[in-house]
């Protein structure tokens, strides 16, 4: 499904100075399976998710990124989206003035087109984008407001799952799809997860807390410090951290 | 990063550039009083309008064009200008659509409006402007039923002297500027509209304006009149075909509200805007007025402006009647070397007068985009309350926007809100638009008409969507 190989990116800050973020990822992901990503705040897994979405602001130096045998480095981000690539943002972004309902349905289709589906069409589209929102917990209000506009941070979250429900990926990245839910956001957002999960279907899962982990069962976890993956393991590996934090991990890996 | 966007802000053929191969009469380049009288003696004018003609010529000769304008453009000659040219009808003009040379209808047929009445805008009463004069004016004879006076500018001097002679310079008068000025001396047709008293008008009104003569000034004046309880909306449109030279275009408009009345004014300005490199295009000056002289009266102007070279409007409302209301609805796209500057004047004379000011500016490519307002509040308007809110939305790095509100308020009574931002099109929000699948071009066109909804949300219904892919259309190209 998805191979990664010594990937190094860097990002010029705002005095346009180098800041080496990945340096050197090597990851494989199988179909079906579900990786979890863990690690300290800065320690480049957004990036690491950026970077394979195709956000232009990272400069890639070196290695290589396989999807489905596709060379994904040499592909738009809407090309990687319509290869069937998902990213759940960590701040997902507000776009003032267009209807949620709309950017949806134009996403949904975008992305039929390039499968060369017929577009589907209004009532289609409605009854299929209700039944995920009653999956989702959301309520059908939010079809009617401008995207993200003025979502609280847990609604943002559902709208994300939302839209990888409905854009039924091959691999979906979700960066931080947990943080500031609430009991049963964290409970939708599983549920969105794991209906998905069909045996081919792979996912990636950044998460600071074990609990996310509870409902959704990795079969790796990994551990990333200062743009690399130190250390990979089974859903135990996301216990331990939990118990002793990353210090003793970091200090195994200066060794 | 960004700049792979930017960079290849490539043109796209602008749609409407193309020259109608017709005969027509025209003066020789230039202006003096002599070109004035011919002007007035072939449209068989009243004493009253050569007069007020006359004086108006002579006093734009004292005058300097503005330079106080965020723009810039060649000193214009006026000298070498051509003030009138008529496509060449072999009566004293067209009775009807039979009369009109095919050519013609077929070039507003090109441009999307069938001056047949069975055409696509089937509930829209239609005058066309071509060049100096006003070609035909659709659905006349449902509008008398309802006592509604459609026409041009020119059929109104002889058919309702009276009207012109009370109305005409009543709300801009000569006197204004200098391109009003010079409106004055030499406009040679346009639309005139009166709405009765207690009448709804039963369709909406509009007015194309085509320019096709090369060197010609396009002068035009529309007169729109709405009686005690009527209301009318009324939309006007304009192209023209892509020259390397420069165009002039300076039309008045005005606006008279009475008692309980309302007015919609809707543009949709299109006129050529010049090539990449900034060559040709139209130079748009352009003095937009409403008076709102009863009480409870509205006006309300929406205007989407994606042409012309240089755009210098500032559509404005006189709230003269106690509890009048003005409104001010913009979205000005400037991409290329386009230059607008545009913005509104709402002056509260009367109690309880409101007014609104919504102004989205959008600068891509190296165009440049000021929003100019002025809000006042005289003395006599107690409890005058006004919502302003400019918004600029920067594509690029080369491009500009600049605001500017004034304010004078000589009512403490007043409530005056203003919001203003400005904004890049985030490259975040693009790319989450393409990680959903949307091609760059899509997202940028979803998040500009996101950022123009609550404009787009004023105009009539039958040109909303037309706007929209207006915009889609000024817009292309200006990402990679
Ligand atoms: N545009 C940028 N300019 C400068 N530095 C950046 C930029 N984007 C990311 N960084 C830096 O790169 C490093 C990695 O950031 P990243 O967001 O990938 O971390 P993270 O592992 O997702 O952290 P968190 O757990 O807090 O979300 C951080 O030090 C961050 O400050
Ligand atoms: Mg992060």
């Amino acid at each position: 499904m998805l191979v990664i190989r010594d990937l190094q990116a860097f990002i010029r800050d705002e005095k346009q100075e180098a800041k080496q973020i990945l340096c050197g990822v090597h990851l494989t992901v199988k179909p079906g399976e579900v990786h979890a990503i863990m690690g300290p705040n800065g320690s480049g897994k957004s990036t690491l998710s950026n970077v394979l979405a195709g956000h232009e602001g990272y400069q890639i130096t070196q290695g290589d990124v396989h999807f489905e045998g596709k060379d994904l480095l040499t592909l738009s981000p809407e090309e990687r989206a319509a290869a069937g690539l998902f990213l759940a943002f960590q701040y997902p972004v507000e776009i003032p003035g267009v209807n949620n309902m709309y950017f949806l349905r134009t996403a949904l289709n975008s992305i039929r087109h390039h499968k060369n589906l017929p577009p589907l069409d209004a009532m289609d589209f409605l009854s299929l984008v209700k039944s995920k929102m009653k999956e989702v917990g959301m309520d059908e209000k939010f079809l009617s407001r401008a995207v993200n506009e003025g979502f609280s941070g847990g609604e943002k979250k559902r709208n994300e799952v939302l839209q990888m429900l409905m854009l039924e990926p091959k691999l979906a990245i979700l960066d931080e799809t947990d943080s500031g839910l609430d009991i049963d956001a964290l409970q939708a957002v599983a549920k969105g997860v794991n209906t998905l999960r069909n045996g081919t279907r792979s996912f990636i899962v950044v998460t600071h807390y074990q609990r996310l982990l509870t409902y959704i069962v990795p079969d790796v976890v990994h551990v990333m410090v200062k743009g690399k993956i130190i250390q990979s393991g089974g859903k135990e590996l996301a216990e331990a951290l939990e118990a002793k934090g990353y210090g003793w991990l970091e200090n195994e890996a200066e060794v | 990063m960004a700049n792979n966007y930017i960079k290849q802000l490539v043109n796209k053929q602008y749609e409407y550039g193309f020259v109608t191969a017709i005969e027509s009469d025209t003066f020789a380049p230039g202006l003096s009083e002599d070109v004035i009288r011919r002007l007035s003696h072939i449209k068989n004018e009243p004493e009253f309008l050569l007069n007020w003609r006359l004086r108006a010529y002579r006093h734009w000769l004292t005058l300097e064009p503005p330079a106080w304008a965020h723009i810039q453009y060649p000193k214009i000659d006026y000298q070498s200008m051509i003030y009138y040219a008529a496509p060449k009808v072999k009566t004293d003009g067209p009775k009807s659509l039979d009369d009109i040379d095919p050519a013609l209808l077929e070039t507003y047929k090109k441009l999307g409006i069938p001056l047949h009445e069975q055409g696509r805008l089937a509930g829209v009463a239609v005058d066309a402007v071509f060049d100096s004069v006003s070609v035909a004016t659709t659905f006349k004879s449902k509008l008398a039923e309802a006592g509604v006076l459609f026409c041009s500018f020119s059929e109104a001097v002889k058919l309702h002297p009276e009207l012109i002679e009370t109305y005409l310079g009543s709300v801009v008068p000569y006197k204004d500027n200098f391109f009003a000025a010079l409106n004055s001396a030499v406009f040679s047709d346009g639309s005139f509209v009166y709405i009765p008293k207690g009448v709804r008008c039963p369709m909406e009104l509009s007015t194309y304006f085509r320019i096709n003569a090369a060197n010609t000034g396009q002068f035009e004046r529309t007169l729109i009149i709405a009686d005690d309880h009527s209301y009318v909306s009324y939309l006007e449109g304009c192209t023209a075909p892509m020259r390397d030279e420069n165009q002039l275009h300076a039309a008045v408009v005005e606006l008279v509200a009475h008692d309980h009345a309302q007015i919609k004014y809707s543009t949709v300005q299109n006129w050529y805007p010049g090539d990449e490199e900034g060559r040709g295009g139209i130079f748009n000056f352009v003095t937009k007025r409403g008076a709102c002289r009863g009480v409870h009266s509205k006006i309300s102007w929406t205007q989407i402006e994606t042409g012309s070279a240089i755009t210098w409007k500032y559509p404005s409302v006189i709230l003269q009647g106690d509890d009048s209301v003005g409104e001010f609805y913009s979205v000005a796209l400037t991409n290329h070397r386009q230059q607008a500057d545009t913005g509104t004047k709402m002056i509260h004379i009367g109690k309880n007068t409101r007014s609104t000011i919504i102004s989205k500016g959008i600068s891509a490519g190296f165009g440049q985009n000021t929003y100019r307002g002025l809000v006042r509040i005289l003395p006599t308007a107690t409890h005058a309350r006004n919502y302003t809110q400019c918004d600029s939305l920067l594509i690029g790095e080369t491009c500009g926007a600049h605001t500017f509100p004034y304010i004078e308020t000589k009512n403490a009574s007043a409530q005056l809100e203003h919001e203003a931002c400005t904004s890049k099109i985030g490259e975040d929000q693009l790319f989450y638009c393409r990680q959903r699948g949307l091609s760059e071009e899509n997202a940028v066109s979803m998040i500009v008409n996101g950022f123009c909804k609550k404009v787009l949300n004023e105009l009539p219904m039958e040109f909303a969507v037309e706007a929209q892919k207006l915009l889609e259309v000024s817009l292309e190209g200006s990402v990679g």
